[in-house]
Parts: C-alpha cells; structure tokens; sequence
C-alpha cells in the first residue's frame, strides 16, 4: 500500500513540476526504458538461484586460534592453588596478570585487547562458599588497572584502586555468598577498561555441592572495533559463532549446566535464547531465587545466573541471543545432542 | 668558467638526495610505529546482480591490507575475495556476496580488515546494476539525446526571433549569456568538487577539479591569443565564440550526463527521472546562449546543427560513462574541465561587451545589460528547482 502511494505522489509531483513536455519525456521513457520506478523485486529468482542455504552464512570449519580460546574457556576453571589454613579453612591463591594482547574475535580479525591472563574474558575462578580467597594481581600492561569482584567482602579489597603497570596487588577476601559473581576491571574510564577484555566469571560453588552435571561457562560479550560506542561483533567467550561452527557436544538425558553472564558493552541487555527446548534459569546462580521455566531470558549488563537444562532428544539444538542483530553479528551457536 | 657553473648548480642537489637518502633511512627520529594501523580500503563500485553483490574496491593506503569479514546491513556475510583477501598498495580486488536484497530498500555493506579496520559502503536503493549490453548502451543513449541535443537545439529555435533585435538589445542577450554561464561556472564547480570528495583521498579530487579548470582555463585562453595573433585578427568571429561556448556547455553537459547516468545505475531511478527533465528544461537557455553571438551574421542550418551537437552530444557520452563506468576521480576531471571552459567563454564574452560598449562610447554596465544579467542568473536559478534536491 506504501509503495502504490508513493509512485502515485510521485508521478503527480512529477507532471505538476515538469510540465506538457516532461509528461511527454516520462511517457516516452517508462514506455521504453528498462529502468522501471516500481521495479521488479530480486527476492523471488534471487533466492531459488542463490546457492546459500539457511544459517551457513557464517561456516568456518577451522580451528582458529580465536576459537580455541573460546572453545577451552567453556569448559576450563581454574580452582586456584589449594592449601589449608592452621584453622582448617581452605586457602585458594590465584595468580591474575593483567596483558595487553591482540585476541582473534572473528576469523581473521584482531581486537587489541587487555586482558586478564591471556584471554577475553578471563579466567573463571572457582571456588567453595568459606573459602579464604587470594588473588595476586600482577599489572604487566601498558594502563592502571583493577579488579572489581562482585560479592560480599570488606571495601577495601573491592578493586576501586588503580594498580599502575609494573605494580602488584593481592586481594584477600572470604568467599561469599554462593552463586555466581562476575570480575571487572574498575578503572577509569570504566566502559573502555571493561570493553577492552577485563572481565569473566567467578563461580561460589554453595557448602553443599550441587548435583553433578556437564557444566559450561558462557560470558555474553561484544567488540567495538572502530571505537564508535557500537559493537560491530556479538560473541560467547568472545569469538564469533565459534560454537555454531563447532557445536558444543553433550548427551541425551545428561543435566547441562550453564554459568552464563553478560559483559557486553554499549548495548543495554542481551539475552539467551534455546531452541526446541525448555530450562530452568537461576538468577544470580541462587537456588533461593526464584527461577523462571523458559526457554528465553534476559540480562542487563553485569547481570548473570545459572542455566540448568536436559535434552530429551538427540539432534543439533540452536542457542543464540533474541536479539537478531547479536545473532547474526556472531552470538549464534549450537548444542549437538547424541 | 662553465664546469664551475654546472657544479655549483649540482651542489645543494647532491646534499638534498643526502638528507633525503638519512631520512629514508633512519626515519624521522620522532616515532618509529604508527599508533593504529593505517589501512585504507576503497570501494569504487558496488555492482548489485541477480545474486548479490559485486564490489570493486582498492588499497590507496600505505600499507598491504587483508580483508577478513563482511557484513552486510549488520549480519556477517559469506563472500569471495578475487585474486586473494590480502591487496596490496594500490592493488584493485573483486568482492563477491551472495545475499537476497530487497527491491528499492537501502543496503550497507562493511568490509572489515585483519586490524579491525571498516570500510562501508552503501546503496540507497538497490536495484539491478544495468548491464553492459546493446539495448541499454541505446536506451542511455537516448537519454543523453533528450538532455542535450533536443532542448539545445530547441533553444536555438528563438535564433530567429532574436535577430530581429537591435545591437543594444543584442548585447543585453549577451550580457544574459554570461549571467546563465556563471551559474553554470559555479554549479560544475560544486559538482565536481563533491563528486571528487567521493574519490580516494589519495587522489585528492578537490585538487583535480582545480587542476582541470586552471588548465582548461588558461590552454583556452593562450590557444584564442596564439590564433587571433597568428590571423591578425580584431577580436571573434562570432562563429568562433558560438563554438567556444558549444565546447564549455557541452563538457558541462557531459557532468549532466554523469549525474543521470550515475543516479540510475545507483538505482535512484526516481532522482534520475526528475534530473532528466530538469536538465532538459534547464539546457533550452543554453541553446539561447549558443545563438546569442551569431546574432551578428547570417549563419547557415549546418552551423546550427553543428553547435547543437558539439554542446548536447557530450550528455550522451557522460550518461554512458555515469551508468556503465562511474568513477569519482574522472568525473571530478571532467567537470573540472567543464568548469574551466566555461570560465574562459564568461572572460571572452564580458571582453567582448565592454569592447564594443567603449567603441559606441557606452557604460558596459547598462541598465538593459544589468538586467540582462540579472534574468541570466534568475532563469538558471528556478530552472535549477528540478534538478536540486
Ligand atoms: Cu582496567
């Protein structure tokens, strides 16, 4: 209806301005031409003739340097080195290194990242509620950094203070409460240092284990390459659709576990979303929460929960963020149930 | 005496390519790596088929490049790099998209280097690239026609009309002439000087469109002054500045040409329509403009067609040019030629009036020529409304 209307103002405005004789050149020229106002659309021969099926526009069997950071951040905590304290306490001391460092994001392109340890995102430290917790931050990279824990400890250790580069710092604190926290840098300016790559996931495992399950870690994060507020890549552990290429292998029946939080910058929220299934969300990783029985959910930034999930048939299942845009810029994957 | 002159010149010569040769050498001495890699990457046309896209692009900045992803309107795309992904300076490559576009919609295509680098590039509303085959070569063919040689002739068609008047009324047509060229001047300079923005920076477009006119200008300029010398000669032969003024509308036509040409190949469809008949309307006056100085003589149909031609023609060859092989950088020369020609018939012509104004003992300024100028200016004004938007 949009377009008739159009055509329509148009060909009036046109016979208004140009007069008998521009009426006359238009007549002559639509009668001829090849160049048609309202044209036939490509849509329809375009598709059938085009040789790309759905959801291949992004196929890269490789195993990218990117990739394998993604793919061993899924599955890879680091408990720290365990001893126990004279009052029976466990002691956990984990080494944080702050490197400036090139990561693959998508095939073939490099991010000039910070980075805790190597990677973007982080490390995701684990460790038991009561812990006492130790974090030796080391500053190698070229700007002051921190790190912000999210959780209960006292202010002093909460990450507010720069740690300039060369300088070391330990951050001491009792783990508390269970669930899942997330890290980040807290230097000025915060949406840069964040952006950059200083963050990941810290698991409180609660006093009583939970049930055994195939447990993943996911952080939701996005690249801004042309440093215009935007995210021109939307990823899971920081690298386009690296499980849509290598999906995630798990088995029928087998409790799935997803830690999954979201430190994407200059977008609001971002939201995960499962095909051709059902799970149970955890906000913030408590039991005590109440949880939602969906198959999508949402989280602002810095928010983050637990992901509980059975498959009941075997077959590949689709998981991506609702948004469409952070879909199709890479925050696209799949599970592959055998 | 001779040999001490030839070193004495070669002396600060050899010192120069000394310093030159240190710098090349040990760098500048102030920073040794560039704080982000420069990587510039041009798209010079994006070419829509029945599958997709095809995008000529080119490497203008210092350094190899390697184009690793694209996206089209913010989804990451599958495409082909011909002859590889990586270019280097100055190499030209071919990239191949498959995607379904929609009809008339707006499309952005980003290209992404290894270093993060986006280059986009944008359709405003897509349409099939016209094909490069018989029946379109024709079809724009008669477009440039209907621009350029049928209202030029057109307004030549007044010739008799206009000859039933005086010399003081003559010279108020003439006067109208260099009010129509300098709006002419001025929007070929304007055209050219945003076609040349579009261009690689490397190229410097805005430099070209000066270096065209200048030239163009002073070539003109010197040829007429070689040849009334070489004739002995007092001032034109109005023949002769009937041709001159043919000459620089018609390379401004030829920008006409250019924009139409372009707009549908760009699938404007709409904005090429109402050019044409702008332009059309708009080159009736130029016609006026040709006749005005033959006002003085007795011309024959021959000479008429032959001015018509030599001023319309060009339309045809710039919409060929605009639809099949569009680039910044030669329309920015073009017009800037354009321009200059143009420039040179306002100087012979205003020469021309205060001449035959100072042998009559007249002001040149006059009010019949003021007004003249005036109604020059005012015609090209509203007849513009078509063309701009
Ligand atoms: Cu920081």
């Amino acid at each position: 209806m949009s377009e008739e209307n159009k055509v329509s103002r148009r060909d009036i405005l046109k016979m208004g301005t140009a007069g008998a004789f521009g009426v006359a050149g238009t007549y002559y020229f639509n009668k001829m031409a090849q160049f048609p106002t309202v044209a036939k659309a490509a849509n329809g021969s375009s598709h059938k003739t085009s040789h790309h099926s759905n959801h291949s526009n992004m196929i890269d069997k490789t195993k990218t340097t990117g990739y394998k950071m993604a793919e061993r951040l899924l599955t890879e905590f680091d408990y720290g080195k365990v001893t126990k304290l004279p009052n029976g306490q466990t002691l956990r001391e984990y080494e944080v290194v702050a490197i400036d460092k090139e990561i693959e994001i998508a095939k073939g392109i490099k991010f000039p990242g910070w980075t805790y340890n190597g990677t973007i995102p982080g490390p995701t430290f684990r460790c038991t509620e009561g812990d006492l917790l130790r974090f030796h931050f080391i500053n190698k990279g070229s700007h002051p950094h921190s790190i912000h824990f999210h959780g209960i400890h006292p202010p002093e250790m909460d990450g507010l203070t720069s740690i300039f580069p060369g300088q070391k710092f330990t951050y001491e604190f009792e783990a508390k409460p269970y669930g899942l926290q997330i890290y980040h840098c807290h230097v000025l300016p915060l949406a840069r240092h964040i952006h950059k790559g200083l963050y990941g996931n810290f698991i409180i495992d609660p006093k009583k284990p939970r049930e055994p399950a195939f447990e993943l870690n996911m952080v939701m994060n996005g690249f801004d390459l042309d440093l215009d507020g935007a995210n021109e890549f939307y990823t899971v552990n920081g690298y386009a659709f690296a499980f849509m290429n290598h999906p995630i292998k798990i088995k029928k029946d087998q409790l799935v576990r997803i830690y999954l939080s979201n430190l994407t910058e200059f977008d609001l929220l971002n939201s995960f979303h499962l095909h051709a299934n059902y799970f149970t969300y955890y906000p913030t990783g408590r039991n005590d929460n109440p949880s939602q029985f969906t198959d999508t959910i949402m989280q602002c930034q810095g928010e983050r929960g637990i992901i509980e999930v059975r498959f009941p048939y075997a077959g590949t299942y689709m998981f991506h963020a609702h948004v469409s845009e952070f879909a199709e810029l890479g925050w696209m994957g799949f599970f592959e149930v055998e | 005496m001779k040999g001490k002159g030839i070193i004495t010149g070669l002396i600060p010569l050899i010192i120069l390519i000394g310093v030159l040769g240190f710098v090349l050498k040990n760098g500048a001495g102030v920073e040794k790596d560039p704080a982000a890699p420069i990587e510039v990457l041009n798209i010079e046309r994006i070419k829509v088929t029945n599958t997709g896209f095809e995008l000529s692009v080119s490497n203008t900045g210092p350094t190899p490049l390697t184009i690793s992803q694209v996206m089209v309107n913010d989804s990451v795309w599958n495409y082909s790099v011909s002859p590889q992904a990586t270019l280097e300076r100055f190499e030209e490559g071919k990239i191949n998209i498959a995607y379904p576009w929609v009809e008339g919609d707006p499309h952005t295509i980003k290209l992404i280097t290894e270093n993060g680098i986006i280059t986009e590039g944008a359709l405003a509303a897509t349409t099939l690239t016209p094909e490069t085959n018989r029946s379109n070569f024709l079809n724009y063919g008669l477009i440039g026609f209907y621009v350029g040689i049928v209202p030029i002739t057109l307004g030549l068609l007044w010739y008799p009309f206009m000859k039933r008047f005086s010399r003081k009324w003559i010279n108020s047509i003439l006067a109208l002439t260099v009010g129509l060229l300098l709006f002419l001047f001025v929007g070929t300079l304007a055209d050219g000087f945003e076609i040349g923005a579009e261009a690689p920076s490397v190229f410097q477009g805005n430099m070209i469109v000066i270096i065209g006119a200048s030239l163009t200008f002073l070539l003109l300029i010197g040829f007429d002054q070689y040849q009334q010398r070489k004739q002995e000669k007092k001032g034109y032969s109005p023949f002769g500045m009937a041709l001159l003024m043919a000459t620089g509308i018609g390379l401004h036509n030829f920008g006409e040409g250019l924009a139409i040409g372009s707009s549908f190949s760009l699938g404007e469809a709409a904005l090429g329509t109402f050019l044409i008949i702008g332009f059309t309307l708009h080159n009736i006056t130029e016609g006026i403009g040709i006749a005005a100085p033959l006002l003085k003589t007795t011309p024959r149909l021959k000479d008429f067609l032959l001015l018509g031609g030599i001023a319309g023609a060009p339309a045809i060859l710039g919409t060929w040019v605009g639809a099949f092989i569009f680039s910044p950088i030669w329309g920015a020369l073009f017009l800037g030629i354009g321009a200059g020609a143009i420039i040179q018939v306002i100087y012979v012509i205003t020469k021309m009036l205060i001449d035959d104004h100072r042998t009559h003992r007249e002001p040149s300024v006059s009010w019949l020529n003021l007004s003249g100028f005036t109604i020059g200016l005012l015609i090209m004004y509203f007849t513009a409304f078509f063309v701009k938007f």
